[in-house]
C-alpha cells in the first residue's frame, strides 16, 4: 500500500514532464545572442538533426530574414541543435522539401497540441507569428509549457486552456 | 611583468567599454547627418517583402519598442535615451548593419549611411 501514493505521484507528474523543454545546460552563449535576439530560443528537441543542418546551412536567406553569422559560430550552433535533436512522432511533418526550410511549428506534433487555439489568436497582434511561443506561454522563456501558464492575447481578458 | 600584463588587458578591456555612440559613428564617418540618417530610416526600400524599411521592425520612432516583423519577438529601442545599451559596442553594431542592411536594403550599407543612421537614431532623444 505504501507504493500507491508513489505510483499516484509519478502519474500526475508524467504530463507536467512533456511540458517542460528547457534549452539544454551546454548551449553556447551564442545560442540565445544569435538565435534569441530575433525569435523564442526554440528547444533543440522539437527538430530532428537532418532539419537542423538544413535551417543552419543557409542562414541568408532563414525564414524571410538575413540571420548570417560567422563560420565559426554557425558551426557552434548547428552542432548544438543536432546534439539535442529530437526523433520520432515530435518531429515528423516538419516540412522540408528542397529549396523550403523545415518548421516545428508544421509537425503532426505541434498542429495537435495546439488545435484548440482559436484563430483569433494566431492573427492578433501580439502574437504575429506561430514561431511566437511566449506570447501565449507565459513561462516559455523558462522551459516551461504547462497548460495553467497559458494566456491568449486576443481572446478578451486572456482566454485560458479549458482542460486547466 | 605580470602587472604590465594586467594594466594592458584592463586599458584594452577599459576601450572596449568606452565605446559611445558618437564615437562608433566617427569611426564610420566623419561628418555624419542626423537629417540624411532620418530620410534613410524612413525610406522604404522595398527589396525584402517583410522588411520593406527599417520602420518595419523599429516603427517610425526609434526611441519606442519595435516587433520583428516575421516572428513577432519584441525589439527593444534603438535610441540609447531609451536603451542605453545601444551603440555602446562596435562588434555588434556591425554585425547588425550587416545583417539588416543586406535584408532591407539589399547591399551592405556605406559607412557614411551607418554614421548618419547612428547621429539620427542618438540625436534629440
Amino acid at each position: 500500500m505504501k507504493i500507491l501514493p508513489f505510483i499516484i505521484a509519478t502519474t500526475l507528474s508524467l504530463p507536467a514532464l512533456a511540458d517542460r523543454l528547457p534549452i539544454p545546460a551546454d548551449a553556447p552563449p551564442a545560442f540565445r545572442t544569435e538565435c534569441g535576439s530575433c525569435h523564442f530560443t526554440f528547444p533543440p528537441a522539437l527538430l530532428a538533426a537532418d532539419d537542423w543542418r538544413r535551417v543552419m546551412a543557409d542562414l541568408e536567406r532563414h525564414y524571410g530574414d538575413n540571420a548570417s553569422l560567422d563560420d565559426r559560430t554557425r558551426r557552434q550552433i548547428e552542432d548544438f541543435l543536432v546534439r539535442h535533436a529530437g526523433s520520432g512522432r515530435r518531429v515528423s511533418g516538419a516540412g522540408a522539401t528542397d529549396g523550403v526550410l523545415p518548421r516545428l511549428t508544421f509537425t503532426r506534433w505541434f498542429l495537435k497540441e495546439h488545435d484548440e487555439v482559436p484563430a483569433a489568436v494566431w492573427k492578433d497582434k501580439a502574437v504575429g507569428s506561430a514561431a511566437n511561443c511566449a506570447a501565449c506561454h507565459t513561462k516559455a522563456e523558462q522551459g516551461s509549457f504547462r497548460e495553467r501558464e497559458i494566456r491568449m492575447p486576443g481572446t478578451g481578458g486572456g482566454w485560458r486552456h479549458e482542460r486547466d | 611583468m605580470q602587472r604590465l600584463i594586467a594594466f594592458a588587458f584592463l586599458a584594452a578591456s577599459g576601450l572596449a567599454a568606452a565605446d559611445t555612440p558618437s564615437r562608433i559613428a566617427d569611426h564610420y564617418a566623419a561628418g555624419a547627418s542626423s537629417k540624411r540618417g532620418g530620410e534613410f530610416y524612413a525610406r522604404e526600400f522595398g527589396v525584402s517583402e517583410k522588411m520593406p524599411a527599417c520602420t518595419a521592425c523599429h516603427t517610425d520612432d526609434p526611441a519606442r519598442p519595435g516587433r520583428h516583423a516575421v516572428t513577432g519577438k519584441g525589439i527593444k529601442p534603438l535610441s540609447p535615451s531609451a536603451n542605453p545599451e545601444r551603440f555602446t559596442d562596435a562588434a555588434k553594431v556591425e554585425k547588425w548593419f550587416k545583417r539588416n542592411c543586406k535584408e532591407v536594403v539589399g547591399r551592405e550599407c556605406t559607412p557614411g549611411e551607418k554614421a548618419d543612421f547612428i547621429a539620427y537614431v542618438t540625436e534629440g532623444r
